[in-house]
């Protein structure tokens, strides 16, 4: 029987690893490599990195921190997948085919694109086409505004006017393999999820909606899942409770979820 | 110290796979053409993405008569992963009709599921071992392994069948093998300590 599966997702700005919320407040919390690795040792199902950063420019901090002199993120993708015996997806600025192309050669196996997949969703039916849907993750970023459930690109700072199951749908139909839905009015607030979006959602796609954005206490996946998410994401919680894993699987459990423990 | 090709037809991600082998004491070796073959002591095909353009590569570059050299004239260790256990079919069905590479008849097909299922199936689920010795030897009688696909192969000769895994109401093959030719559907080196013994099993044939 298919197990829910819960995922963290790291941040990456600027060669650091962030904590974020609402899209704008970006804290420093780690270290990319070390931080894959205690993952892998904790045996999650699948990590998600997203690197938010807005330009190439890469931190000179990383020295402090004794990590290899990684000059790119796709360096630090290539150590990160090193260690890392689950699925590892990788976003961030990706704009074409030889941009996915890179991702994958680089360890990533699959990549998550957004602002690249909404301007051109041709994007989306090469990528499916070259690398199979399975590969391709479209992201999609929502605030809840006026118009209902907008979707926004460019790290929230441009509004779309899209309706977001729209989106979704039409992303679908281009051959998108799963959708990683994020809530920015959720990011690092920690109420939960917004329920209502993923409902919304969830009932248009075809494919796993995987949820992200909100999540305070353990109890708030398993809310996700009956409201229709095929797979719960969680940044922050990760890097401020212990056991997080763990800890979140046994909650999944408790509600009824099917998850894997071993 | 035990050579592992894999071979490069720019389908996927090769880099996981090598990670999985050299973390395992073997030596990876990625290969772009097929006479790099030569000399090593086992081959993986890996791949994701569309059948037809998969053989459409590895025909171009002259991998299909090399690798049935290495699987069935050499013998040595052959193991497919995801769209590379496809591959050993007769025929694929994915963006049109196209030919595998033929070396276990049946055919891949879509996975044909209710519409309240979700294809592709992806993450983690069970593989039933079918058989105590072979590839799931060590893991058997199921192992908790990572998936991410739309279409399954269907063996017309059931005795290919290794593993089974239930998805949706049905069940479709999730591994295959016969002598030192092994196929599987789900990512063993993306599926933790279940598939790092699996691909261990492998190296050890």
């Amino acid at each position: 029987m298919l197990r829910t599966r819960l995922i963290p997702v790291l941040l990456l700005q600027n060669g650091m690893l962030v904590r974020s919320e609402s899209f704008s407040i970006h804290q420093v919390v780690g270290n990319p490599i070390h931080e894959a690795k205690r993952f892998n040792e904790w045996n999650v199902d699948e990590l998600i990195y997203l690197d938010i950063s807005r330009d190439g420019s890469y931190d000179l901090r990383r020295d402090d921190h004794k990590v290899k002199n990684l000059s790119e993120p796709m360096q630090i993708l290539e150590e990160v997948s090193k260690t890392c015996f689950m699925p590892l997806t990788w976003g961030g600025r990706i704009r074409s085919i030889d941009d996915m192309r890179l991702c994958l050669r680089n360890g990533a196996d699959k990549v998550a694109i957004n602002t690249g997949a909404f301007r051109s969703p041709q994007l989306i039916r090469d990528g499916a086409n070259a690398f199979g849907a399975q590969a391709i993750v479209v992201c999609i970023d929502v605030r809840c505004t006026e118009r209902g459930f907008e979707v926004f690109i460019d790290g929230g700072r441009e509004s779309t006017g899209r309706d977001a199951a729209s989106w979704a749908k039409e992303a679908v139909s281009h051959g998108a393999g799963e959708i990683l839905l994020q809530s920015i009015d959720r990011d690092g607030v920690a109420t939960g999820y917004d329920l209502d979006l993923i409902r919304a959602v969830a009932q248009v796609s075809s494919v796993p909606v995987i949820a992200l954005g909100g999540v305070g206490r353990y109890e708030n996946y398993a809310e996700a899942v009956k409201a229709g998410a095929d797979a719960v994401a969680a940044a922050n919680i990760f890097h401020f409770k212990e056991l997080s894993d763990r800890n979140g699987k046994r909650a999944m459990a408790k509600a009824g979820l099917h998850v894997r423990t071993s | 110290m035990r050579r592992v090709a894999i071979v490069s037809y720019g389908m996927g991600n090769l880099r996981s796979v090598a990670n999985a082998i050299d973390v395992l004491g073997a030596t990876a070796v990625v290969i772009d053409r097929p006479a790099e073959l030569q000399g090593v002591d086992a081959a993986i095909l890996p791949g994701v993405g569309a059948f037809g353009e998969a053989m459409l590569r590895l025909n171009s570059a002259g991998w299909p008569e090399a690798l049935h050299h290495h699987a069935f004239k050499a013998q040595r260790p052959f193991l497919g992963i995801c769209l590379g256990m496809q591959l050993l079919a007769e025929r694929g069905t994915e963006f049109g009709d196209h030919q595998g590479l033929g070396w276990f008849p049946g055919a891949v097909v879509r996975l044909d599921r209710p519409a309240n299922v979700r294809v592709p199936h992806i993450g983690w689920n069970d593989v039933v071992a079918k058989r105590t010795d072979g590839l799931l030897a060590t893991v058997a009688p199921s192992a908790t392994c990572y998936f991410v696909h739309s279409f399954a192969f269907e063996p017309a000769d059931e005795s290919l069948i290794s593993g089974v895994t239930e998805y949706g109401g049905h069940s479709f093959v999730s591994a295959v093998e016969r002598d030192n030719v092994f196929g599987v559907q789900f990512h063993p080196e993306k599926s933790q300590k279940h598939g790092l013994a699996m691909i261990k099993r492998f190296l050890e044939v």
